[in-house]
């Protein structure tokens, strides 16, 4: 077993560490394979030409920058824990038609609270499983279609903000993403509205071999509110592979909560970058869950662009046997009076592995900053490994920042509790366990979402709970 | 209460114990409990009180080193934990345990139907759990939003109290130690504890009272009182030591007690 020593650190610290390891990278990991490049990019050349001209100019530069941006490798240090070599080893095609779906395929994943539902099937809008009107001041619309009318009340606006905080350049992934822009949903609250029903953003892979990009654009005009579910599953168990790029726009004194919940197969790759963008006054509380795929990897970034904002990011990833979880986060203070709290917590089970970068940068002039994060390991097997880094850059001398990190086993205080009560081991252990995760899963905001996932995590750590 | 035909509960022979590091906490402790009786163990802050009542609950980090407790005709501290709180062993924790995304009705249902199922009796689903726990919880005061909030998780100490003894309700001991139950409440909260202890003791079970001061057992009328001081009891009287602890301290008898144990030793 390889796991850093638990660490416990209260106090606010600057690290300075990463060019230390920058320089030390190991140059032995192997060159990324060319040919996933090329086989990735294959299907893009089908794609049918976009009616709109500055579609088919985001895909062409995108595309560029696929092709010139070098995929990640271990060398790289914001992927050196997490290997995808096995995702370059295998083929993924784009969907070229959608597949049939049935309604009753989508039963199990219906949010009742949800009056608003975008399906997409392998990354293809699906109109026929989608439902529900438009609320007062909201549209929950597919992104092909805004794109496909220009005299849509919304086409502009997307043009304005499509791409611009999770740019091709950023990096291959996003690129590729990119190179392949049609289908998506548009999230947008007009001015001081307020929708506090969830929108659910369903996203099914059907067949192994399958890549899929899904695109997610939400704007939230000055003053309004809503809440976007982004809904990740599998109707399969093979691996398919999902890359999916999410912009979040919060204008002044606006709030968005935002959900995200990752089931895809467990031999699945599943990709993403969520980038936000918060304005004076606003409010971005978002809830990641990844419960599936052999390989994922969320990068979050969110910055605070003008004084006054309210930052919560919870996460939680469970992981079994043969999966890795890794979550890179960054939340950017660069004006004065933000507060960010954040709490990440993983539960590995056999030989299963969990990374977590938490970087906070309170920028120059960013005073009376108070952010507060938490990264909590919970190994139930001496197989697992956990890599969790807080990474606190701080450029402002008025600020309050604390972070910790604590990797381990179940708390013996807590097990003694349940114990004194008269409660078996195994029951007390799973029980246990089950609250380490559903006290994430309970920040979700809808109920039936919270208790299919807590059932999930149940089953999943009744099984885990068992000594391995 | 003291009936000399009472059945004995639970009887304490001789025992010692070690913290992890192997310091010494409990110095030969003897204690008889009868049925029907109710028992304060009083004494200075860090005379082993406490440490008696995790002892006899089985705390994993506590050793025993010599002596034997029998409770109920069985060898207690052959059982681990969970078998202790089967039998009728409960536990009112000092600080009780906060457990973040664990419903309180739901880990009580659990804690419930494990006692249930090894009493030989009924487990209760969900809706009938409900209806008991609701029941139960009018004695205490306590508002039924306790059941789906998190276990013990943000509240007040005297919001965790209540809800040590709701699960003392729901879990019917033969024998009930509390540990400093009183501490952290105000006198309404006080009175409120007080309450529904009195309203679960019969002549069945017994309660042994942990407390430093004396003002719970204006409410809670103990047959005996134990001064407890450098792991082990000094003094054994009834109600009117406790108030004459409250009147004159510790000092006058676990002075000349420590002085004796010391003549003792150098005998």
């Amino acid at each position: 077993m390889s796991m850093p020593p638990p660490v416990a650190q209260d106090d606010a610290q600057d690290d300075t560490r990463d060019e230390a390891r920058n320089e030390a990278r190991d140059a032995n990991t192997s060159a990324p394979p060319a040919a996933y490049r090329t086989s990735v990019l294959d299907s893009q050349r089908a794609l049918a030409g976009s009616p709109a001209a500055w579609v088919n100019q985001l895909r062409r530069e995108a595309l560029e920058q696929a092709h010139v941006l070098s995929l990640p490798t271990r060398q790289d240090e914001d992927w050196r824990f997490t290997d995808l070599s096995a995702l370059y080893r295998l083929a993924f095609k784009a969907a070229s038609a959608p597949a049939a779906v049935v309604a009753q395929a989508i039963d199990p994943y219906r949010i009742a609270e949800a009056p608003q539902r975008l399906v997409f099937i392998d990354g293809v809008y699906a109109p026929e499983l989608s439902e529900g009107p438009s609320g007062e001041g909201l549209t929950v619309c597919s992104l092909a279609q805004v794109i496909a009318e220009p005299s849509h009340r919304l086409h502009e606006t997307v043009r304005a903000h499509l791409g611009t905080l999770a740019p091709a350049s950023g990096g291959a992934f996003a690129a590729i993403n990119t190179a392949y822009l049609h289908h998506g949903a548009v999230l947008h609250v007009a001015r001081n509205q307020a929708q506090l029903t969830p929108s659910h953003l369903l996203f099914i892979t059907t067949r192994e071999g399958l890549a899929s990009y899904p695109r997610v654009l939400v704007i939230a005009e000055g003053g309004s509110q809503c809440h976007v579910v982004e809904d990740h599953v599998s109707l399969h168990q093979g691996a398919a592979c999902v890359n999916a790029v999410t912009e979040v726009h919060i204008e002044t004194n606006a709030q968005v909560r935002h959900a995200r919940i990752q089931r895809d197969s467990r031999s699945s790759f599943h990709i993403a970058r969520c980038a936000v963008s918060v304005a004076r006054d606003a409010r971005y509380e978002s809830v990641s869950i990844d419960l599936g795929a052999r390989l994922s990897r969320l990068d979050l970034s969110v910055r605070q662009e003008a004084p006054g904002v309210h930052i919560a990011l919870d996460g939680l990833a469970l992981v079994g046997n043969g999966q890795l979880a890794d979550t890179h986060s960054f939340i950017d203070h660069a004006a004065a009076n933000g507060a960010s709290r954040q709490l990440h917590k993983t539960i590995l089970s056999g030989a299963s592995h969990a990374v977590f970068n938490g970087r906070i940068l309170v920028r120059p002039g960013a005073q009376h900053t108070d952010s507060a994060q938490q990264s909590r390991n919970l190994l139930t097997s001496g197989r697992a490994r956990v890599d969790a880094k807080p990474q606190l850059e701080i450029h402002a001398d008025d600020v309050k920042c604390a972070h910790g990190a604590t990797v381990g086993q179940i708390d013996q205080g807590e097990l003694f509790y349940l114990l004194s009560r008269g409660i078996a081991p195994e029951a007390a252990r799973n029980l246990l366990t089950y609250g380490f995760a559903a006290d994430i899963i309970n920040r979700l905001g809808v109920a039936s979402l919270a208790q299919r996932l807590r059932q999930q995590v149940l089953e999943q750590t009744d099984r885990a709970g068992s000594p391995s | 209460m003291k009936d000399p035909q009472a059945m004995p509960v639970l009887e304490v022979r001789g025992l010692r114990a070690t913290v992890g590091d192997g310091v010494e906490i409990l110095k030969g402790v003897d204690l008889l409990v009868k049925a029907g009786e109710v028992h304060a163990i009083m004494g200075p802050n860090g005379s082993g009180k406490s440490t008696l009542s995790k002892v006899l609950a089985g705390h994993p980090d506590y050793t025993v080193t010599a002596g034997e407790v029998i409770f109920r005709d069985r060898e207690l501290l052959a059982m681990p934990a969970e078998e202790r709180a089967r039998a009728g062993l409960f536990l009112g924790f000092q600080y009780p345990v906060e457990i973040p995304g664990v419903a309180n009705s739901q880990f009580m249902r659990l804690a419930y139907n494990s006692v249930q199922t090894a009493r030989g009796g009924e487990e209760l689903d969900p809706l009938e759990f409900d209806d008991l726990v609701r029941e139960r919880m009018k004695y205490l005061e306590m508002d039924p939003a306790f059941l789906e909030r998190s276990v013990n998780e943000g509240f007040s100490g005297g919001e965790k109290k209540r809800n040590e003894i709701l699960q003392m309700a729901l879990l019917d001991p033969t024998v009930a130690l509390l540990d400093e139950t009183d501490s952290g409440l105000d006198i309404d909260a006080l009175r409120i504890v007080a309450g529904g202890i009195n309203r679960l003791r019969r002549e069945d079970n017994a309660v042994v009272l942990v407390t430093h001061y004396q003002r719970l057992l204006n409410y809670v009328i103990p047959d005996y009182v134990h001064v407890f001081d450098d792991g082990h009891i000094v003094r054994t009287g009834d109600k009117f030591l406790a108030l004459e602890l409250e009147e004159r301290g510790y000092d006058w008898i676990t002075a000349p007690a420590a002085a004796n144990s010391a003549q003792a030793q150098a005998r």
